[in-house]
């Protein structure tokens, strides 16, 4: 009886094994080379330009430039990886008003459509969510491909105010602009050719 | 509006550009020993950046001044006040105002750039992004901070010093020296 048992779902979890994997053909090995990859973030406190970036993201790639409507990018970033450079504003920026590391430690990005714009520029659609709160951004991106590396750059600029980034006092947009500048560069392995 | 330039009193561009730079110079001051001791706050970030404008605003009001005062020379002190004061008052007045000139661009340059190395560009006013003329380098931050500490409070020991003889003269000598600017009778 156990015996039976065991063999059958032996068979079902190789079964269902076989199935995930036959539905994620040659992209599932599609990687992010995170240490060369590059997240940044320009605020502006009165009037300011600051920079800041995120050291640790990673990301789930499953994208043929050839087909882009069935490609499916998904982002993942550590927001107490955050930094300005200096350690007086990286005791701030994790703090509850401002990202809350404890209670929201992941803002993820999640694509629902990717669009071809020619040239090797795309516009990637989906949900961004930070801080519990989720909208919907689209995102350009350029890829230049060289040496089977595949270079993904682009820029776009979220509201803070909407992701509660900011709050009480820190919520005045005179002190820090609503906008923020976000711009990233990755660097990825196994995307097939343009 | 402005006073007539009589052979003692300061022309009323200058009278004016002195009280106005004095104004800032001492707001300046007093904000930049308040903010330091501040936690992250929007009055720490608000009161930093009133203190940079104020900074850049001395050091153009300076430029301005020093080209001023090549256009339109000081009068000369009265013949009865410098004949009533030793040698030595005369060397240590003129001292005094090269020195406090001087640190009228020193201690706004080394803020300027002790921001710029820091990597906050100075935006004037938050509206006239200004060049950095050094590279943005945490550890030359650091270098240059107690430089900008060191001539303010060389400048602020100045002012004090340059109050206080104006004083003297006012009250304990009683030769009417403010009226050169602007105050009381010449």
């Amino acid at each position: 009886m156990n015996t039976t048992l065991n063999t059958f779902s032996t068979a079902a979890l190789a079964a269902a094994a076989f199935l995930v994997l036959a539905s994620q053909p040659a992209l599932a090995q599609q990687k992010l080379d995170a240490a060369k990859s590059e997240m940044v973030f320009v605020s502006k406190q009165m009037g300011v330009p600051v920079e800041g970036k995120f050291r640790k993201f990673d990301a789930q790639i499953a994208f043929d430039p050839k087909k882009p409507e069935a490609g499916k990018v998904s982002f993942t970033i550590d927001t107490g990886s955050a930094s300005f450079g200096s350690p007086e504003t990286d005791a701030e920026v994790v703090k509850p008003v401002w990202l809350g590391v404890v209670k929201f430690p992941q803002a993820t990005f999640q694509s629902s459509t990717i669009k071809a714009l020619g040239g090797g520029k795309f516009e990637v659609a989906g949900k961004l969510t930070i801080k519990g709160s989720s909208q919907n951004v689209t995102v350009p991106v350029a890829l230049a491909q060289a040496g089977g590396t595949t270079t993904a750059t682009g820029a776009f600029a979220l509201k803070r105010l909407e992701f509660k980034i900011g709050e009480n006092e820190w919520a005045d947009t005179s002190m820090v602009a609503n906008d923020v500048q976000v711009k990233f560069k990755l660097l990825l392995s196994g995307v097939p050719a343009l | 509006m402005t006073p007539r330039t009589t052979a003692s009193r300061y022309h009323g561009l200058s009278i004016a550009l002195h009280w106005l730079l004095a104004l800032v110079l001492v707001g300046s001051f007093g904000v930049g020993l308040y903010m330091t001791g501040l936690s992250f706050s929007p009055t720490r970030l608000k009161l930093y950046n009133w203190h940079k404008w104020a900074g850049v605003t001395i050091l153009v009001l300076s430029a301005g001044r020093l080209a001023w005062r090549l256009v339109q020379p000081p009068p000369a002190l009265p013949a009865r006040i410098q004949s009533a004061m030793p040698g030595w008052q005369t060397k240590v007045f003129h001292a005094t105002h090269h020195l406090m000139y001087l640190l009228f661009f020193a201690v706004p340059l080394t803020g300027w750039a002790y921001s710029s190395a820091a990597g906050f560009p100075i935006v004037w006013f938050g509206v006239l992004p200004l060049p950095d003329f050094v590279p943005v380098d945490k550890a030359l931050a650091e270098m240059i901070k107690p430089f900008h500490e060191l001539t303010a409070f060389a400048l602020a020991a100045l002012v004090l010093a340059h109050v206080g003889a104006a004083l003297k003269h006012q009250f304990i000598d009683r030769d009417r020296l403010l009226g050169r600017m602007g105050i009381g009778p010449v």
